[in-house]
């Protein structure tokens, strides 16, 4: 049974993007079929953050217009074969994007993968409302701070009456994923606790992101976290998310960042 | 036989039954007054259809071939003349209708297109999750909110506000012009609490208070917000 999952939070640069290709590569270790679309029309950045930006031919436009196949438009990883994507249009807009033929492509997808992640678009515009029209699931990239913390209250408000499930009078299950967190700053309290986050936005907690150079070094050479550095805090971390995102009861821990020559001398489980 | 005789005889059945009817009181000179009669059929043609009239004669003293001319001339502008009130009985012909007497006032309903079902509303809502940043929540009566009511979020209502849960966002009570109407909240961290069109932001609101469970109402012109316990 296929799950459509919307990785959204209404403020831009929080770390959808990051997060949809380090969960999207961490399912498709554990050997989940997954496919991850950007929606992002005309800013698209997921498949630079997944190093295939050279092999885009046809984009999610070209298959919502009819110029392509699906098929012709997924890009398959060169390092994990049972990671898909579906890059966005650069050279368009989010009008290009139609409620249909959204419809029909998340539809084929569903016969095709066991997970498809939406990377949605900043805003609560056209794009970031077609991104999490169809999904069954909703994952809310947050930072420990108020804007973002507000940005995605509204988001859930939307989930809970634009999506095609909340019109059907189903819920859309949400998931809270705290990025950019620093334990660090937080306990000195330069940034919301984990705790306001979690009773402001009334909704389930994923799994909490640190704050790393390694999210940023990953990003930069075309490699999901999960995949570049697989031992790094935050990739711990995400494959923490997904194992909880897949039923698993997991503990949650704020993974800690390494740091110095003593931490790393003191051995690698110190975590 | 006589038995039988008896039982197919049918009683007469007679039961008493009041009817509200208008009462026209012509006036000298009746032309004038025709006139008038013309007038409200120009303003609204259908009043008086289907609306038997009585005509109370107290004020007019006419002929029996002038009340003859009169409930012709009404005919003519489709008005049922149902009887007569205040004239003498020997006046009135066989064919007229009949004097009627111990006519009562009554108040007429101001209109014929009542609403129906006047009933007022309980239109008192309830909300099982929480109010989330952006929405706006309407209602005529109260509102209660199972949950917190988050930052850039707003609640008006025209009764009174309860919130169990935070509230972050803004809450407007009596909105229609209720003063007596109140805002509660399990934590108070509202960015404006209004009632009746009196408010205070959230920087008036008394720091000592934040995060506290509390309530406001209005004494006068004045918000009073106090903590709940």
């Amino acid at each position: 049974m296929a799950k459509v999952l919307v990785v959204t939070s209404g403020k831009g640069g929080v770390g959808k993007t990051t997060s949809t290709a380090a969960l999207g590569a961490a399912l498709a270790q554990m050997g989940e079929k997954v496919v991850v679309v950007d929606f992002d029309v005309g800013l698209r950045n997921l498949d630079l953050v997944l190093g295939a930006e050279r092999r885009v031919v046809f984009d999610l436009i070209n298959v919502v217009q009819g110029v392509a196949k699906l098929s012709q438009a997924l890009i398959r990883d060169k390092r994990l074969e049972n990671l898909w994507l579906l890059p966005a249009s650069q050279t368009r807009d989010k009008d290009a994007l139609t409620d249909a033929g959204v419809g029909s492509i998340i539809a084929e997808l569903r016969t095709r993968f066991d997970w498809i992640l939406c990377d949605s678009p900043a805003g609560i515009e056209r794009g970031a409302m077609l991104a999490m029209r169809y999904a069954d699931e909703a994952i809310i990239v947050t930072n420990p701070e108020v804007s973002s913390v507000r940005d995605s209250d509204r988001i859930i408000g939307m989930l809970d009456s634009k999506t095609v499930k909340a019109e059907r009078g189903e819920r859309v299950e949400k998931h809270i994923l705290i990025t950019r967190y620093d334990s660090g700053r937080a306990s000195r309290g330069e940034m919301l606790s984990i705790d306001d986050i979690l009773d402001i936005l009334a909704t389930p907690l994923l799994g909490i992101i640190p704050e790393s150079q390694d999210v940023l070094r990953a990003s930069n050479v075309g490699s999901p976290v999960t995949l570049n550095n697989a031992a790094s805090a935050p990739a711990r971390a995400y494959t923490d998310a997904v194992r909880r995102l897949m039923g698993e009861a997991v503990n949650m821990t704020v993974p800690i960042e390494r740091r110095g020559l003593m931490n790393r001398l003191l051995g690698r489980r110190a975590a | 036989m006589d038995a039988i005789a008896k039982a197919t005889r049918q009683p007469v059945r007679m039961r008493g039954r009041s009817y509200v009817a208008f009462t026209f009181g012509p006036v000298v000179p009746i032309a004038g007054w025709l006139e008038e009669i013309d007038a409200t059929l120009a303003r609204s043609p259908g009043f008086f259809v289907g609306r038997p009239v009585v005509l109370d004669l107290s004020a007019v003293d006419l002929s029996q071939s002038a009340i003859a001319h009169l409930v012709a001339s009404l005919e003519q502008r489709n008005i049922r003349v149902l009887g007569f009130e205040n004239v003498d009985a020997a006046r009135l012909t066989a064919s007229m209708p009949p004097l009627l007497t111990g006519g009562r006032h009554c108040m007429l309903a101001p209109s014929e297109p009542k609403k129906p079902e006047a009933k007022p509303k309980s239109a008192s809502l309830v909300l099982h999750s929480p109010v989330r940043s952006g929405q706006s929540i309407f209602s005529e009566g109260d509102v209660t909110v199972l949950g917190s009511v988050g930052s850039g979020a707003e609640i008006v209502a025209c009764g009174s506000i309860h919130v169990y849960g935070a509230l972050r966002g803004r809450a407007m009570a009596g909105f229609s012009g209720n003063s007596t109407a109140r805002i509660f909240c399990q934590k108070i961290e509202a960015e404006l609490l209004a009632i009746d069109g009196y408010y205070q932001t959230a920087e008036e609101i008394d720091v000592a208070l934040r995060n506290r469970p509390a309530q406001a109402w209005l004494e006068g012109d004045i918000m009073k917000i106090a903590p709940l316990n």
